[in-house]
């Protein structure tokens, strides 16, 4: 089973570099350049150590603004579905703040912070938690309360009972917007990157776009796709088969 | 001694939209002592569930007291609900030490009770991997492993059939008898008091109170469906004020 799910994706990315491959040929212009040549490319700017600290760089932003947005966007999640009246008042923040294009909250984090790491951070945590926020917050409206109300009978206690009640029940929900977070905060940090600091991919890119880089420009982003894809099949993965051994 | 003293004198919903609230509980007095075991048996809709939610302490809002007495400070409960509700995430033994909560209760003394029910195999299992049957007993065996004073049950053996039913009650009796304590033990089902209380309590329509409260004097091993239908016939031919209820 596994063994063959492996085949399969192999085959599958193999049609697409085919299918990279024959375009690029058949064009053959420097706007597509051949996936040989950009591999080429991609060790090099690996050898020169270049490509690891942009994309430490990079990944060390994602790592703390995805951790600050999930922590903050649970807590809040469950306070405004568990609490109506909460959920009444704040909604309509909630709106706004879902619908301030990314492009605003990046240029106002770097006006009135100025062009900081924590603007940074700060800029891509605003944009990623009102997402979080809502998805946990239909988590937390569809709680069983039968187990909670067993939880107060048996005396579990607040901590207990969030950690053995409400979270493992929380936990579908917690994954999708860490699968959905992940995708949206890279895409984010690289913005947030391009408009105002001096390393990152995000700074990166827009320079090989000024010196129109195409070739550099899709090496870095295979590197960060499969990056993405590691974090996707080694960690979450992990975590969704250890949570789901009871079922 | 064991006490538990029930005074509710008012308990009413307020319904989403409605004015005025539905009293569902109005100057109920009960006491349990030494042990006892209670049948609570009312017409349904009549607030025998929320009686039970009073007691356990999820639901506070209301007017009176339930108290242990004088002689222990907070009441401990355990509660036995209409379905299992176990944590499907946890495994039995896990299910049970939670719910124990700070006092740390000895797995063989959890295996013992398991042994009692027939599923010590079971203790390392998740919930869904067991029939309902068993999800049953590993509520009731929670409800028995911790030291609480009293046992709420809320109609736990509704959706059995006749005959795993009566084994139920007998494993019921047999644990309560190896770890005493006050039971309330709500049912609809006449024949089921009968055959596990010591004394019967009727509630009245909501706004329930108690409108009979019977010693139920025939020994536990001497309880035969003709005995419990002869018992039922007395309270009939006896008390006509419940008679809607027998």
């Amino acid at each position: 089973m596994q063994r063959s799910s492996f085949l399969n994706s192999t085959l599958s990315l193999g049609l697409l570099l085919l299918i990279w491959q024959l375009t690029a040929t058949l064009i053959n212009s420097p706007t597509l350049p051949a996936p040989t040549l950009v591999f080429d490319v991609l060790i090099k700017a690996i050898q020169s150590g270049e490509l690891p600290h942009h994309l430490g760089i990079t990944l060390y932003r994602l790592a703390i603004s995805f951790t600050l947005a999930m922590l903050l966007g649970v807590a809040i999640g469950l306070a405004l579905g568990r609490k109506k009246g909460l959920n009444n008042f704040f909604d309509s923040w909630l709106v706004i703040f879902l619908n301030i294009p990314a492009l605003v909250t990046i240029i106002l984090c770097y006006i009135w912070f100025g062009l900081i790491e924590t603007a940074a951070i700060f800029a891509v945590v605003i944009n990623k938690l009102p997402n979080v926020i809502v998805t946990i917050r239909e988590g937390a409206r569809s709680l069983d309360e039968e187990l909670i109300d067993m939880a107060r009978a048996y005396q579990f206690g607040r901590i207990k009972t969030i950690r053995h009640v409400i979270l493992p029940q929380l936990f579908p929900y917690i994954m999708a917007s860490a699968r959905t977070g992940l995708a949206l905060i890279w895409k984010i940090v690289l913005v947030v990157e391009m408009l105002g600091r001096s390393d990152g991919m995000g700074y990166q890119i827009h320079l090989f776009f000024q010196l129109f880089d195409i070739t550099s420009i899709l090496a870095y982003t295979v590197s960060f796709i499969v990056i993405i894809q590691l974090i996707e099949t080694t960690l979450l993965k992990s975590l969704d088969t250890k949570a789901q051994r009871w079922k | 001694m064991n006490r538990l003293i029930i005074d509710i004198k008012d308990k009413s919903f307020t319904k989403d939209g409605a004015n005025d609230a539905f009293c569902v509980i109005k100057n109920l007095h009960l006491e349990l002592n030494n042990n006892e075991f209670v049948c609570l048996v009312g017409p349904s809709g009549c607030g025998k569930s929320t009686l039970l939610n009073t007691v356990a302490g999820l639901d506070t809002q209301f007017e009176g007291t339930i108290n242990a007495g004088d002689q222990h400070g907070t009441l401990k409960t355990s509660y036995v609900f209409q379905t299992p509700r176990l944590l499907p995430w946890r495994t039995v033994l896990e299910n049970i030490q939670l719910a124990a909560g700070d006092e740390t209760i000895e797995t063989s003394r959890i295996t013992h009770v398991l042994e009692r029910l027939g599923i010590e195999t079971s203790l390392n299992s998740y919930p869904q991997h067991l029939s309902l049957g068993m999800q049953r007993r590993v509520a009731l065996a929670r409800a028995f492993c911790i030291q609480s004073h009293t046992l709420l049950m809320d109609e736990p053996f509704v959706s059995l059939d006749q005959p795993t039913a009566r084994k139920a009650r007998r494993l019921l009796l047999e644990l309560w008898a190896e770890h005493p304590r006050n039971v309330l033990f709500v049912t609809h089902d006449l024949n089921e008091a009968i055959e596990l209380a010591d004394r019967v309590i009727f509630l009245s329509d909501s706004p329930s109170s108690v409108i009979g409260d019977f010693n139920v004097d025939i020994a536990r091993d001497d309880r035969t469906p003709e005995q419990v239908s002869q018992f039922i016939n007395q309270l009939s031919a006896n008390h006509q004020n419940i008679q809607h209820l027998l």
